[in-house]
């Protein structure tokens, strides 16, 4: 985020008074070795400005430079600097009924004139307010992050321990200076803003360390400062683990290749940054302390080409890094990659469609999908009986083998079931065009599938195929071991072993209670363990019209390192439906795999791993075994204490993965984390990470529903919040009892919002018609997702574009005047808006991100020229109910939307659908549906939400 | 001095406990293997599944002799142990052969130490009336 603070760092963790004090220009400031010296210091501000920032944190009036932040270009917004903060017990009173009065702030401003633009109630779709966003803007300003300490003597004469008036002025300015200001939550609605959303910095003793520590998007630890023992963290009443994406695509990434990799003899840690160089010929390993020896050859340098300084090598400068692995590593020769692809030909499938798509995504990207000369691919169509394809070499097509006798499956032709891609090519791309027509056709009759039973034209019971799996392995591993299955299926398995019957009772879908969130039978997971003893890992596709119990049915992936996608209703005749499976098959093909992994993750001494959260196989404490690995799989980790920390300055946590990739190179990607150690409670509490407390909170959560029930879940979410406050609230040794505040550490200061985000999601919603397997799915997410996208995902993003457009247009006029400029200049940072429809309005276009689907929501009185430049429409009538892909116009405002949401997809692993919304259309629904901050039927609002809170903190 | 029914029942407790005591002695090395990375969770699984339902169906048929011969203090002492085990195995995880432990869930710390825990009580408790099964068969033998 390209915010005035970005660049700055906060100060050193431990504040010394003298050397803030000390003098009041930078330039005289002592800057003693490995402390910070702050860039991009914005220059002083006038000193009663200042002290009235400091004396209102939360009500200070903006300061001017926030305009800069707000790009200006809104016609409708008043000059931020002119737009003061509205009496709280005015604001609220008038939205809230039930509001009820708040004490004045301790040091009330004098009465600020009246503002120009109320906000309209929540709800209504009135004008955007244009002053909310802005005065929190203000109320956490740039400075909350920055250091300024060539400021402080003006604003604090009394020194650091006087007891002046300024005291109060000087702590609370010291307070934001490391990051420990407090947000009363009651009166700042508008809490999403850039002060509040990036998450806190690890701050270490070594600002090297500090700089390399590995990337947030990689690993993220919930408290960025550890608790020294088990019952501070119990006091912080924060939950205490780690959110990985351990196999994220990186565009820099070191990779080394030597004889010995340089690991503890003890504990088996890889040498990282953060490990103590006793001399230069020992270091300290910082997981278990032990000494440990470094090889002569550690001391050279690859990239030189010197000797004798170990502090260049690439495992001493990078905490993310690859080895290339000796053969010591492998326990077989590497595997080649091995894909077999099982697809469902049901008379539903049929229906549906999907085998056209897939097997034309599949035609498509044969050639991109990940492996070497040795490749191998096989096909499978199942229904009432098993269909396998044999490839064989010297055939001029491919041969159909039927096998009618799935009370015991064998495998006929084992040897020519998965074929060599290189060299089979044509028969597999001429399979792939005729499965589609195969199928379509054989169906016509319909007279021996109907026999199968009433209703069950769907035949196959997944044991067909598992069965045929087992023996298949048989054969298939003695000659590669391992490798992946792709299943799609489009109903309920109901015939053979592994036969399910339909659970959900249509009508009790928006019941409080849910049930058979698990698995019928544990048929699926035995498979899944087989298959993971022998590295093969399954993904599931399903695509069902009707329930086809994906509890069950995922256990397949989820104890196979596999991965779960879901379209429900999927239909030929959607096309976005079919854009959307394509865009995401395309992907599955595509992306990296890893096969034959396992992860494992140490942690420093004192810390042990409690529970992992991911689709993999646990083999031993600290061991997954992921028969495949993909990029876009995020585990988490629960973490326990063993014994204090007391004696420790850092802890570490590190994740090696050891995986074949698909040419056939052992190799172990290790990252490494290391987070300070504190012994108080108050900077635990201002440390914590809300996105990371989400994520292992709704993993958490989701094994809470699964092993008691959904509303047990549900009120674990809110008794975490309430503890959380309740916890910050004897940390700080505020006054206990009802005060009408509810006041958070700035850190915490969004866990409200995206809480009330995870009760109204599909996964953990009550109240609103949810089908089973959706809600299933949308659990497996929670699990599954890496954190950036469970973001999305839990708290969508909305963006006004407006600003935008008008940026588009002044660039416009500006290119006309000089055509040189660059194409690719920056977009501008648009505010994150919260999910409310007071911030709808009609004359607005509205973007909201929800990872897999991006919706644009155009307001009814978009001005025509607008609406004509961005989308190619004249007016909003023009849109139908289900507009999907974001239409073609040459424009600067269709261009640079389409950057924007270029940007949006930049991290994603494949791009969202776009689907336009017009105010009246049908499809509103699916937009106010994830406006959470609002109070629906059967939920609160955000507001609400609090009240509810802040009443439980005593 | 007299070799009654009730001698005859303590007896047999004393046999069958010893079992017992060599099941809750098998189930915590079991887990200490587990907790200390040593066997692999589905062939441990595999080895102590079959081994649940003997071992709860040895204790009830103990109390069912306690039962038919009036030891009602035996009996009693055994009473929480039958209904624990009972509460156990009808929350079991959902699965399709006998016994109680689930591999993918085994190496949760929460289940393990329980787990571990509920071993060396079990062993504890079978100890204890052990030596209570022996005062009872001496009792029986010299009480006529």
């Amino acid at each position: 985020m390209a915010t005035p603070f970005s660049g700055q760092k906060p100060p050193n963790l431990a504040p010394n008074p003298a050397k803030m004090y000390g003098s009041a220009s930078v330039a005289s400031r002592p800057t003693p070795a490995g402390q910070r010296i702050p860039y991009g210091v914005p220059p002083p501000t006038n000193p009663e400005q200042q002290s009235q920032q400091n004396n209102n944190l939360q009500n200070a009036p903006p300061p001017p430079r926030a305009g800069a932040v707000w790009p200006p270009s809104l016609p409708n917004v008043a000059a931020p600097g002119a737009q003061p903060m509205m009496p709280p017990a005015q604001q609220t009173s008038q939205t809230y009924p039930y509001s009820q009065v708040y004490q004045p702030a301790p040091q009330q401003q004098p009465p600020p004139p009246q503002p120009a633009v109320q906000p309209p109630p929540p709800g209504m779709f009135g004008t955007q307010p244009a002053g909310a966003p802005l005065q929190y803007q203000a109320q956490a300003p740039p400075q909350a992050y920055g250091q300024h300490p060539q400021q402080q003597p003006q604003s604090a004469p009394g020194g650091p321990y006087g007891t002046s008036g300024p005291l109060n002025v000087a702590q609370q300015g010291f307070s934001r200076l490391w990051g420990q200001d407090t947000i009363d939550l009651m009166q700042n609605r508008h809490i999403l803003t850039p002060a509040t959303l990036p998450p806190p910095k690890v701050v270490l003793h070594n600002q090297f360390h500090e700089s390399i520590n590995c990337s947030p998007s990689i690993m993220r630890c919930t408290l960025t400062k550890i608790p020294e023992s088990n019952s501070l963290l119990q006091k912080s009443r924060l939950p205490l683990g780690i959110v990985i994406h351990p196999f994220r695509d990186v565009n820099s990434l070191p990779v080394i290749q030597c004889i010995n990799i340089v690991r503890c003899r003890l504990c088996r840690t890889y040498i990282n940054p953060f490990v103590y160089f006793v001399d230069s010929k020992m270091w300290k390993c910082n997981l278990c302390y032990r000494v440990n020896e470094l090889p002569d050859d550690f001391q050279f340098d690859p990239a030189t080409k010197t000797y004798g300084d170990v502090t260049r090598r690439p495992e001493v400068r990078s905490s993310t890094i690859e080895f290339i692995a000796p053969s010591e590593y492998m326990l077989r020769p590497p595997q080649p990659a091995m894909y077999l692809f099982l697809f469902d030909v049901s008379i539903i499938a049929q229906q549906s469609g999907y085998l056209e798509a897939a097997c034309a995504v599949l035609n498509r990207h044969l050639d991109e999908m990940p492996g070497d000369a040795r490749t191998q691919v096989g096909f499978i169509c199942f229904d009432s009986f098993v269909h396998f394809y044999s490839m064989a070499e010297g055939l001029n097509q491919p041969h159909e083998m039927t096998l009618l006798d799935i009370e015991d499956p064998f495998l006929p032709r084992p040897d020519s079931l998965l074929v060599n891609l290189k060299e089979c090519k044509e028969l597999v791309r001429d399979l792939l065009k005729q499965l589609p027509k195969r199928f379509a056709h054989t169906h016509d009759p319909g007279v021996r599938l109907g026999c199968c039973s009433a209703g069950c034209f769907q035949a196959n019971g997944e044991l067909s195929y598992s069965k045929r799996n087992l023996n298949h392995r048989e054969y298939c591993l003695q000659q590669a071991s391992g490798g992946r299955i792709t299943v799609f299926q489009s109903c309920l398995p109901n015939k053979g072993p592994g036969a399910l019957e339909p659970r959900e009772d249509p009508n009790n879908r928006s019941a409080k209670d849910v049930a058979h969130l698990n698995p019928a039978t544990d048929f699926y997971k035995r498979f899944a363990l087989e298959c993971s003893g022998y590295q093969i890992a399954c993904d599931l596709f399903l695509m069902n019209q009707q329930y086809s119990d994906m509890a069950t049915i995922s256990g397949i992936s989820k104890h196979s390192g596999g991965c779960v996608h879901h379209f429900p209703l999927y239909q030929k005749t959607k096309p976005h439906m079919v854009d959307s499976f394509r865009s995401c098959f395309k992907r599955y093909l595509t992306r990296k795999i890893g096969f034959e992994a396992v992860m494992r993750i140490r942690c420093t001494r004192g810390l042990q791993v409690h529970t992992f959260h991911g689709n993999f196989f646990v083999r031993s404490t600290d061991l997954l075994s992921l028969p495949n690995v993909n990029p876009d799989a995020g585990y988490g980790m629960q973490i326990s204490y063993e014994e204090s920390l007391t004696d420790a300055k850092t802890i570490c946590f590190q994740a090696a993965l050891l995986y074949t990739n698909s040419e056939g190179e052992r190799r172990i990607r290790v990252h490494t984390v290391c987070l300070p150690v504190t012994a108080s409670l108050p900077e635990v509490m201002h440390s914590a990470d809300t996105e990371a407390i989400i994520g292992l909170l709704s993993k958490m959560a989701v094994d809470r529903s699964v092993a008691s029930n959904l509303s047990d879940a549900r009120d674990a979410f809110i008794n975490a919040t309430i503890d959380v406050y309740n916890a910050f609230k004897i940390a700080q040794n505020l006054p206990s009892g009802q005060s009408g505040q509810l006041i958070a550490p700035r850190s915490l200061a969004l866990l409200p919002l995206y809480i009330l985000g995870l009760l109204k999601h599909p996964a953990f919603r009550v109240g609103t018609s949810t089908r089973l397997d959706d809600r299933v799915y949308a659990m497996d997410c929670m699990k599954t997702l890496p954190l950036d996208q469970l973001m999305k995902y839990v708290y969508p993003e909305l963006y006004k574009i407006d600003a935008l457009i008008y940026h588009a247009r002044n660039s416009n006029i500006s290119s006309n005047q000089d055509d040189d400029e660059d194409e690719d200049e920056p977009l501008p940072e648009l505010p994150r808006l919260q999910l409310s429809a007071e911030h709808l309005d009609s004359r607005s276009i509205f973007l909201m991100d929800c990872g897999t689907l991006i919706m644009i929501y155009v307001g009814l009185n978009v001005p025509p020229d607008v609406l004509e430049a961005v989308l190619g429409i004249s007016s909003t009538a023009e849109l139908g109910d289900y507009v999907y892909g974001l239409p073609n116009v040459v424009s600067n405002e269709n261009d640079v939307l389409k950057r924007f949401i270029l940007r949006l997809n930049y991290d994603k692993p494949y791009s969202a659908l776009v689907q336009i919304i017009r105010d009246t259309s049908t499809a509103k629904g699916q937009f106010i549906e994830r406006l959470t901050d609002d109070r629906s039927e059967s939920s609160l609002s955000y507001y609400e939400f609090l009240q509810h809170i802040r009443a439980q903190v005593k | 001095m007299a070799f009654n029914f009730t001698a005859f029942t303590y007896i047999v407790a004393l046999i069958g406990d010893a079992f017992l005591i060599f099941f809750a002695i098998f189930h915590v090395i079991a887990f200490d293997e587990l907790k200390t990375d040593y066997k692999n969770p589905i062939d441990q699984c595999n080895s102590l599944n079959p081994l649940v339902l003997p071992e709860y169906l040895l204790h009830i048929f103990l109390n069912l002799l306690f039962l038919f011969c009036g030891e009602w203090f035996s009996l009693c002492i055994n009473i929480p142990l039958i209904a624990y085990h009972i509460w156990r195995y009808k929350n079991r995880p959902v699965m399709s052969g006998p016994g109680l432990y689930d591999p993918t869930t085994v190496l949760k710390t929460d289940t393990l130490s329980r787990n571990m825990r509920e071993g060396w009580i079990k062993l504890a408790v079978y100890l204890i009336s052990f030596f209570y099964y022996i005062y009872g068969m001496v009792n029986s033998l010299i009480s006529t």
